[in-house]
């Protein structure tokens, strides 16, 4: 036995050195033909630390339990049918891993969150190159921490918020790495609550029903290099602390209710180096304080910037504003953030002493704003000459938009 | 009508004005292209321009042009010639021109600052399409004036008058009513208000391709529907064809009781 | 050949034609006289289709004028005021009304009648008003019509133009054409006219050869006669 051991220990050191993942004595091979026909039954045989091999084909399960540390690795995509009965894979073990299965058919419920993948109450999970169809919930992590995420495909076809759910979950887990996703028609693509130290990076999340990413009372997390597009209604950042997000794309979200981005009680975050193109509202602003937004592109939206209600401290520099219907719109005619050094497409000042920096103050806000936040409909009225006369009055003489929202040096270069 | 309108067009090409006008849009385009060097820009703040411009160029030349060709109009009218021939000669002739002007001033610059080469040839063929119905509408609308007036001064007074109150005038009439009316629905309304303006008509077309995004955010059942398909753009275009076959219609009618 | 019948027209509040009948036999000469503002000018204008007419109805050859306009090309017409497009040359004007009459038409014989040459390549604002006329009669003349509309066409002419359009006339008249002539010089009027028709407020007050107007009014020349009559109707 002892002899066994040293051998073990000797294998696994010459595979370190190789640089290879060390196969584990145990492997179990999983298909149709084999002696192991079902998921379920590898599991139950299996060892800890042993590694299934799921072959190609169709296996009909549901309420997969796993209980045990093991790895899970499908071979040219085998198909998990749940067959709509409920929850596909439930993990109640550490260190599982899951790669390149495809699981399709998860039961919806009203009264339970059936998910594809469940983690509950886990550790040092890999959930990893898995693909998902015709799901409710996609991978949902349930008080679980210390697990990876990456390059899972959810295609989901969720047409109603009540019956569906969100791509990937994430309730009261922590550090937790999510990468190159790709979730589509689903409720929310990515949604946290109560999840702090996430990072959140290079995920493309389009056309979901309601956010792209959604993140309730979550604190010091990072997304970067996401790309969210057509969503219904963009991605929230609701209740949240200490959130970086940088090199994100919000593209065409669209809609009355619709933002690249919706801030809502944020404090102390940071936004930088994001592109919002082809929103209703690049970014839409209530009651959030100490925000720095330095280095982010807003082209072509109907609002780059909307802010509503009391927002302090917040600055904003160096960022283009790029033909955007509405730069930036207020609600009060007080201001207590700053704008600084930003490079406004409709500036309409000049640089006699070629510095650079324009030599009479931009003000960002058009009093057609105001009017059109009154009144909805006056919005058919924009680009009129008559708009353009009243603006430009307003500029001049400053009644109804705060006196000192100006931008004291406007760019007159694109900052690249 | 063709030999009227070759006459007239010749007349109008060797006429000052018509080089005046190709010349502005040609320093205005090479203006703009030089101030933004951007193309895309640069077609932006030309539409902005357009709309505004277009109409009174083209009402301002329309009414000249009427008053002074009576000579040759009723030169024409002693010939044997049909009426409404004449003056669609003419129309045509002076429309035409003006669209020419417009086409090669506005091209010219755009062409050497490589208008193929960039995405900006959609937005700037709509563009140079809604400067060349604009000129048509207004033209006709300035025929119709003179047509009317003996009198020189008052034709010049209502033409100015009429660019006036579409450009300016209606939009804040537009706008008024729409505060004073905040609490009713007014999805309806307004988009009808537009229709019965040819300059709010090429503005939401422009809105359309530039400023959708914001138009998106509308709660309104209506505007969802006219703005969020197809539909908005298809009914503006043919409100604004009307538009351009309503002033020919009414000026042929006119110069059938029209004595000289 | 040429038939009116109850023309009536308004300018304004201004009633100019009040029922106005005549009618025109093929061949012949006819002068249309009247006092300034009788109305001779719109009648004419009325031939022509420059005019609407508010009531009643002109037929020529037969073919009513109403909204027509292919009977023009049987009339040639000599506007009043010769109003030419004023920056184009003589040359082309010439050029674009036989273009658009797409007729030919004899321009050559008439410059060379008239005196033109020299003034071929000018433009037309820079003539005299004697030099526009002569233009605006080639322009008349050039073609073959079997009416001939000329209003005022003595206007500027010197003694010799006159004499090479009495002539013209006289041709044109052998030649079986019928002419519609306005004109405020008597004497042309007895030196050309077959027949005279007399506008007086609207309406023909008499229609007839000079012989007897004379008779009627029983004064020795045109020129008397017509006074006599506007005198009487002012008496009256």
């Amino acid at each position: 036995m002892s002899q066994e051991n040293r051998h073990y220990v000797f294998y696994i050191l010459l595979l370190l050195l190789l640089g290879i993942t060390p196969v584990r004595a145990g492997t179990i091979q999983v298909c149709p033909d084999c002696d192991v026909k079902s998921i379920q039954h590898g599991i139950n045989i299996a060892q800890e630390r042993d590694t299934l091999i799921i072959k190609e084909g169709v296996y009909a399960e549901f309420n997969i339990l796993i209980n045990k540390p093991l790895t899970l690795l499908g071979q040219n995509y085998p198909v998990v049918d749940g067959n709509e009965k409920g929850e596909v894979f439930r993990i109640v073990s550490d260190g599982v891993r899951i790669e390149g299965l495809f699981i399709i058919n998860v039961g919806v419920s009203y009264t339970s969150d059936h998910a594809a993948i469940r983690v509950v109450r886990s550790k040092d999970f890999q959930i990893v190159n898995n693909r998902f169809e015709n799901l409710f919930f996609g991978i949902f992590l349930e008080k679980s921490s210390h697990g990876v995420v990456d390059s899972n495909q959810i295609l989901g076809i969720a047409r109603d918020e009540y019956n569906s759910g969100n791509g990937i979950h994430l309730w009261y887990s922590n550090n937790i790495l999510v990468k190159d996703n790709n979730i589509e028609g689903v409720r929310d693509g990515i949604y946290l609550e109560f999840a702090d130290t996430i990072r959140i990076r290079g995920n493309q999340s389009r056309k979901n029903l309601r956010y792209g990413l959604h993140f309730m009372f979550s604190n010091d997390n990072i997304y970067s290099d996401n790309l969210f597009e057509n969503n219904g209604a963009g991605v929230a950042v609701m209740f949240s602390k200490k959130i970086r997000m940088t090199g994100n794309r919000f593209r065409k979200n669209w809609g009355p209710a619709a933002y690249g981005m919706l801030l809502k009680e944020i404090n102390d975050a940071e936004i930088t180096g994001n592109l919002f193109e082809e929103n209703t509202v690049g970014i839409n602003i209530e009651g959030s304080n100490r925000i720095t937004y330095r280095g982010n592109n807003f082209v072509s939206n109907g609002w780059a910037i909307r802010v509503l209600g009391a927002c302090y401290s917040n600055a904003f520099s160096r960022n283009n504003f790029l033909h955007n219907s509405f730069d930036l719109s207020y609600n009060s005619n007080v201001n207590d953030n700053s704008f600084e050094g930003n490079y406004w497409s409709s500036y309409s000042g000049y640089d006699l002493d070629k510095n650079g920096v324009g030599d009479v103050p931009h003000r960002p806000v058009k009093l057609f704003s105001y009017i059109v936040n009154r009144t909805p409909e006056t919005l058919i009225l924009l680009r009129s000459l008559f708009m353009d006369l009243i603006d430009f009055s307003e500029r001049v003489s400053p009644v109804f938009t705060p006196d000192n929202l100006v931008d004291s040096q406007p760019q007159m270069r694109l900052i690249q | 009508m063709l030999k009227i309108l070759k006459y007239s067009f010749y007349d109008l090409m060797r006429s000052r004005w018509s080089y005046v006008y190709f010349l502005f849009y040609l320093l205005l385009g090479f203006v703009l292209l030089f101030l933004n060097n951007d193309l895309s820009k640069a077609v932006i703040t030309l539409m902005n321009i357009i709309i505004i411009l277009v109409p009174l160029i083209a009402t301002i030349f329309g009414v000249m042009y009427f008053y002074n060709s009576r000579e040759f109009t009723e030169l024409l009218l002693a010939q044997p010639l049909k009426r409404s021939s004449i003056f669609m000669g003419q129309y045509l002739g002076v429309a035409g021109s003006l669209t020419l002007s417009l086409c090669l001033g506005l091209g010219l610059p755009f062409l050497l600052y490589g208008l193929f080469k960039s995405g900006a040839i959609l937005n700037f063929s709509m563009l140079i399409l809604i400067g060349a119905l604009l000129t048509f509408i207004f033209t006709g609308l300035a025929f119709n004036i003179a047509l009317s007036n003996e009198n020189r001064i008052k034709g010049f007074g209502y033409a100015v008058l009429l660019w006036l109150f579409m450009a300016v005038i209606y939009d804040g009439l537009f706008l008024l009513t729409l505060i004073a009316f905040e609490e009713y629905p007014l999805d309806t309304f307004s988009l009808a208000a537009t229709v019965f303006n040819p300059i709010d008509l090429s503005r939401i077309l422009i809105l359309l391709k530039l400023d959708i995004s914001a138009l998106l955010g509308y709660t309104g059942a209506v505007f969802k529907n006219f703005l969020g398909t197809g539909l908005g753009f298809l009914i503006s275009a043919a409100a604004l064809l009307l538009w351009t076959v309503l002033p020919v219609w009414s000026l042929s009618f006119k110069a059938k009781k029209k004595d000289f | 050949m040429i038939q009116i019948e109850n023309i009536h027209k308004q300018f304004a509040k201004n009633k100019v034609l009040k029922g106005v009948n005549l009618n025109i036999p093929e061949g012949g000469i006819y002068a249309v006289l009247g006092p300034n503002g009788s109305g001779k000018t719109t009648l004419i204008k009325c031939v022509l289709g420059l005019v609407i007419p508010d009531e009643g109805s002109i037929s020529i050859l037969e073919q009513p004028v109403k909204n027509q306009w292919k009977y023009r090309e049987q009339i040639n017409y000599l506007p009043q005021i010769a109003n030419f497009p004023g920056n184009i040359r003589v040359r082309e004007l010439i050029g674009m009304i036989k273009d658009l009459r797409s007729k030919p038409g004899d321009e050559r014989s008439l410059i060379g009648l008239f005196g033109l040459e020299p003034f071929l390549n000018k433009k037309l604002a820079n003539l005299s008003g004697g030099t526009k006329q002569k233009v605006n009669l080639v322009l008349t003349f050039m073609f073959d019509s079997p009416v001939i509309v000329l209003d005022e066409p003595t206007s500027g002419l010197d003694p010799t133009a006159m004499i090479v359009l009495k002539n013209l006339i006289q041709k044109e008249r052998k030649a079986g054409k019928t002419f519609l002539i306005t004109t405020h010089i008597m004497q042309f009027v007895e030196e050309v006219a077959d027949q005279i028709v007399y506008l007086l407020e609207g309406q023909v007050y008499y229609t007839g050869t000079l012989s007897g107007l004379l008779e009627k009014t029983g004064q020795k020349n045109l020129e008397h006669a017509i006074a006599h009559i506007t005198m009487e109707k002012q008496n009256a």
